[in-house]
Order: C-alpha cells, then sequence, then structure tokens
C-alpha cells in the first residue's frame, strides 16, 4: 500500500526531493494537468467501486435465490459443523506446516547441491554430472501422487532395518524427493544466469572454483531466484496435503473423517479456507521479494 | 634471457575454433615498465592479456612470469593469478556485495589476511583512490568512474607483481575518463608494471614506456610511444592511427 501511496504523490505533488531551495511555482500548464488528473482518477474510482458492487450484488442475489442454495449452504456452509470441525483440522494442519517447513529446508539443501552437481565443468567430474541429470529427468517425470504411493506403501513392507516406517516419514521423503528436482532446475538457471565476466572477476583475484562459487556465484544466484523459489514453496504448501493419501491426518484427512459421520462438507470447506489463509500470506511475501529485487519502476507511466 | 624480465611472453598462439587470434606473439616487460597495446578491435589485445592471467589457455610458446613458466599445466593457475591485478572493460565488481567487502573478498579467502587487518588495507586504498565514504555502497550505486576505481582498487590491495588493464575506460562517458586515467598515472609513477590496452593514444603517449601495435595476429611494430605513435615504420601502423585520428 504504501508504494502506491508514495506513487501517487510522485505524480501529482510538486516540490519533492530537494527542489525546496528553488522557488518553482507549479506553472498553470502543471495545475491545469494536475486538476485534470485528479478528476480522471475520481471518476474511475466512482465507476470501478460502482461496477463492482453490482456484479457482486448480482452474484450473490444469483446465488443466493437460486433452487438448490439452501441444500448447498446446508452440506458446505454449515456454521456449526465448521466450529465442530475447526480443532481437528487446525490440528491437522498444524502437521502440514510441519511437513512444509522441514520438507522446505531439506528440498532447499538437496536443490542446491544437485544444481551445483551439474553445472561442474570437467571429466573428472561427468559421474557426478550424469547422476544428478538422471536424477532430476527421474523425478520431474514422475508423478507426485505415484512416488507417494510407491514410497509411502512401497518402503514400509520392505521393513529395512534403521528406517522408520511411518507414512509420514515416506510421504516427506517423496515430497522432498521430488520437489528436489524442481527446485534444483530452478537453482540451475540462477547459476547460469550469471553472466561469465563475474566468474572471470573472481577468478583474475585468484579465487578458486569452490571459492568463486561460494562467494561469488551462488549468492548471486540465489538471490535472483528468490521469487520462483518462493512460488515452489507456496505449491509446497499445498501438496504437503497429498501426504493424507497414506492416511497421515493432516489437515484434509482430519477434514475427511469429520466429513464422514454424517455426510456434510463443511470440514473440506473449513479445511480449504485454511489452506488459503496460509498461502495467501506467502504469495504476498512472493511478491515483495520479487519487488524488492529491483522491479520496481521498470516500466514507468507504462 | 640474460636478466630475467618480469613478464616473457614467448611465440604465444592462441585461437578459438579456426579463428587465429594470435600467431606468434613475443614480447618481455621489465619491473616498473608500462606496456600499451594498441590495434582494432579483435587484434588480440584483449586474448593477450587473458592469456597471460591464464583465463585463457595458450595453443602454443610459453609465457614465463619472473622466469618461471606458468603456462605449464603443472603450475597452479589460482596461484598465479593471485599474483596478477586485472582490471576489466566493464569493471566486473561484484553486485551482491558492498565496496569494501568486494576489495577484501581475495585478501581474506585467497591470502589469508586476518579480516581486520583487510578491511584496514582495503580503506587505506580507498583512501587513496578518493572513495574512502562510498565503502560501504553498493556497486550499482556508484557511477561508471567510481566502479572502476574501485576495481583498481580491489586489485591493488593483493599487492600484484603485475597489472593487466583491459581497456579500462572504454565504458565510461568522456567526462569520467580522466578520474581514471589520473590514478593510472599515479601508480606509473609508483613503479607499478602494467600492460594496457586502450584506444586513449594522448594517455598511451604519457605513461607507455613501449607501445605495441597488434595486427594479424603478430606484434606489427613496438617502440617507444613517440616513434610508434608519431612516426610509425609500418604501412599499416599509420592506416591504423590515421583511422583512430580522423575521429
Amino acid at each position: 500500500m504504501s508504494h502506491l501511496l508514495s506513487g501517487a504523490g510522485r505524480s501529482a505533488g510538486p516540490g519533492e526531493g530537494g527542489a525546496a531551495s528553488d522557488a518553482w511555482r507549479p506553472s498553470p500548464i502543471q495545475l491545469e494537468r494536475d486538476l485534470y488528473r485528479r478528476a480522471r482518477s475520481r471518476r474511475s474510482l466512482a465507476v470501478a467501486a460502482l461496477s463492482t458492487l453490482v456484479v457482486l450484488g448480482v452474484l450473490f442475489g444469483a446465488v443466493v435465490t437460486s433452487p438448490g442454495w439452501s441444500r448447498v449452504r446446508e452440506t458446505f456452509f454449515s456454521w456449526e459443523k465448521a466450529v465442530s470441525a475447526l480443532p481437528a483440522v487446525a490440528a491437522g494442519l498444524w502437521l502440514n506446516i510441519r511437513v512444509m517447513l522441514v520438507c522446505g529446508v531439506l528440498i532447499a539443501l538437496l536443490g542446491l547441491t544437485l544444481a551445483v552437481l551439474r553445472t561442474l565443468r570437467g571429466p573428472v567430474a561427468f559421474p557426478l554430472r550424469l547422476l544428478a541429470t538422471a536424477y532430476v529427468d527421474l523425478f520431474r517425470g514422475l508423478p507426485l501422487l505415484l512416488v507417494l504411493f510407491l514410497l509411502g506403501f512401497g518402503a514400509p513392507a520392505l521393513r529395512l532395518s534403521g528406517l522408520p516406517n511411518s507414512a509420514l516419514f515416506w510421504g516427506c521423503a517423496a515430497l522432498v524427493l521430488s520437489y528436489a528436482a524442481y527446485v534444483a532446475e530452478v537453482f540451475r538457471a540462477g547459476i547460469e544466469s550469471i553472466h561469465p565476466s563475474q566468474r572471470a572477476a573472481a577468478r583474475s583475484l585468484g579465487l578458486s572454483y569452490r571459492q568463486t562459487l561460494r562467494h561469488v556465484v551462488l549468492p548471486q544466484a540465489v538471490r535472483r531466484v528468490m521469487p520462483p523459489l518462493m512460488n515452489d514453496l507456496v505449491s509446497l504448501q499445498k501438496d504437503s496435503g497429498l501426504i493424507a493419501v497414506l492416511g497421515v491426518i493432516d489437515a484434509i484427512r482430519a477434514a475427511q473423517i469429520e466429513t464422514a459421520t454424517d455426510f456434510n462438507f463443511t470440514p473440506y470447506v473449513v479445511a480449504g479456507a485454511l489452506f488459503v489463509c496460509l498461502t495467501i500470506p506467502m504469495a504476498r511475501l512472493t511478491d515483495w521479494v520479487a519487488r524488492r529485487q529491483g522491479f520496481h519502476g521498470a516500466g514507468g507511466v507504462v | 634471457m640474460t636478466t630475467t624480465s618480469l613478464l616473457a611472453i614467448e611465440h604465444v598462439r592462441k585461437s578459438f575454433g579456426d579463428n587465429v587470434v594470435l600467431r606468434d606473439v613475443s614480447l618481455t616487460v621489465e619491473p616498473g615498465q608500462c606496456v600499451v597495446l594498441i590495434g582494432a578491435s579483435g587484434s588480440g589485445k584483449s586474448t593477450l592479456l587473458r592469456c597471460v592471467n591464464l583465463l585463457e589457455t595458450v595453443d602454443d610458446g610459453r609465457i614465463l612470469l619472473a622466469g618461471k613458466d606458468i603456462t605449464d599445466p603443472r603450475v597452479s593457475a589460482d596461484a598465479v593469478r593471485a599474483r596478477i591485478g586485472v582490471v576489466f572493460q566493464s569493471y566486473n565488481l561484484f553486485p551482491h556485495l558492498s565496496v569494501i567487502d568486494n576489495i577484501t573478498l581475495a585478501p581474506v579467502r585467497v591470502h589469508m589476511v586476518d579480516r581486520a587487518d583487510a578491511r584496514q588495507r582495503a580503506m587505506a586504498m580507498l583512501e587513496r583512490v578518493g572513495l574512502a565514504e562510498k565503502a560501504h555502497a553498493r556497486p550499482d550505486d556508484l557511477s561508471g568512474g567510481q566502479q572502476q576505481r574501485v576495481a583498481i582498487a580491489r586489485a591493488l590491495v593483493n599487492d600484484p607483481q603485475l597489472m593487466l588493464l583491459d581497456e579500462v575506460t572504454s565504458a565510461l562517458d568522456p567526462e569520467l575518463v580522466g578520474e581514471v586515467l589520473d590514478l593510472l598515472r599515479e601508480l606509473k609513477a609508483e613503479g607499478m608494471t602494467m600492460i594496457l590496452n586502450t584506444h586513449e593514444m594522448g594517455f598511451a603517449r604519457q605513461v607507455a614506456d613501449e607501445v605495441c601495435f597488434l595486427h594479424g595476429g603478430y606484434i606489427h611494430e613496438k617502440g617507444p610511444p613517440a616513434q610508434v605513435l608519431g612516426d610509425p615504420q609500418e604501412e599499416r601502423t599509420r592506416q591504423f592511427l590515421s583511422r583512430i585520428h580522423s575521429l
């Protein structure tokens, strides 16, 4: 909001930014232009407000007066059901949040490692490059649900010693394996977008390949791909709900259990609302990160 | 080879695919000497500097730094580069680091200087290039001339034996060229050994001990600036200079 206000101030407001010392007064032409712009923006605002109200009113009226509305409201938007389901669904959502946080960190680490391996040069690194490339190809191609089934149901059945058998563990493993392949490609795009002259400058100072990567290339690359990474994090937040298929009681599974007692689907709506409430702040944060990276002002008045 | 030159380039050849940029280039640089390379773009001036800094591998010939063959693959390229300072046409400062962190990166990571000492030396170096108050600015917030002075400070802080300057004023607005050239003049006066590529013929005339005209992969003509720039013996050199001066 603040940048919108300051933007408006810039176009309309005279006497900003160090101009205080000179005796500038806006010319009659400029005053007339400002007046016109203000009138125009008042008019646009009025039109926008009115049309929004009309559209929302018509939609609301159409929905509420439609023949099946009372049954829809009862089945999907029952207040009592929502209140009774909320504790269980919220408890499940807490699991989703923890899954997202833990997996997010592991995905970033694995993804970055894969990306670095894929960008290594020289014949010595060939096996590493090949392995990383094969990994990314494989896990980008496999549907996430399939990986979930394969690991979530298949791995515990093997009764491997030393590895946990919990569905939650294997569900998280599936998320990490799948997402790391995508995130690796995002990181790699970032690494390859750093101009070769940056490497040349670092190497000419005597920094080794590793030091150049660590101190010059990666810091710039990671900053550059922050917006797409945040986008993947928002996506992970939703997909953390997929572990419900393994029987883990997360928000979705909790809602399903609540629903099963009386076939009232309100708990699903509650879970959906909670997910949306989680992702919206993430999306705004993503926008903010992207804007901070210098997309501001690039368009001028266009 | 009776006395050891600081740098000896011997019969160096370098090609990129079918494009032979350097055919047979030989050149020696004595300590404290300033050698200026001139020639049309594409004549191999930058490639020669990149070969000296081992950013390119030569196809043939060798390059000796203080008598030691640095083109030998058994020599650590990182150790050689740490002894040579390079300044690029487009500054190539690290945009994610502040000015002072740009300068201390190599001392701390390569030369294992204690961080506090490195900062002190970096500040002294910034003082010297007249940018002490910009220590904590980001490179993007500096003018081109200021960025190039930081780049020079970044190279100088490592006490290089040799400075390679690749068209360091070509990307600058005309009114900013002076501040960089003044700095180079001071360096020369202090006895820094330098090889530089430039299109600033007036500057070359002032600071160069020797001017080399590169053409067709060879050093076509070399000698003191008064001779090469004032009274060129070769037709090609004359043509090149007249084209530059008619601009």
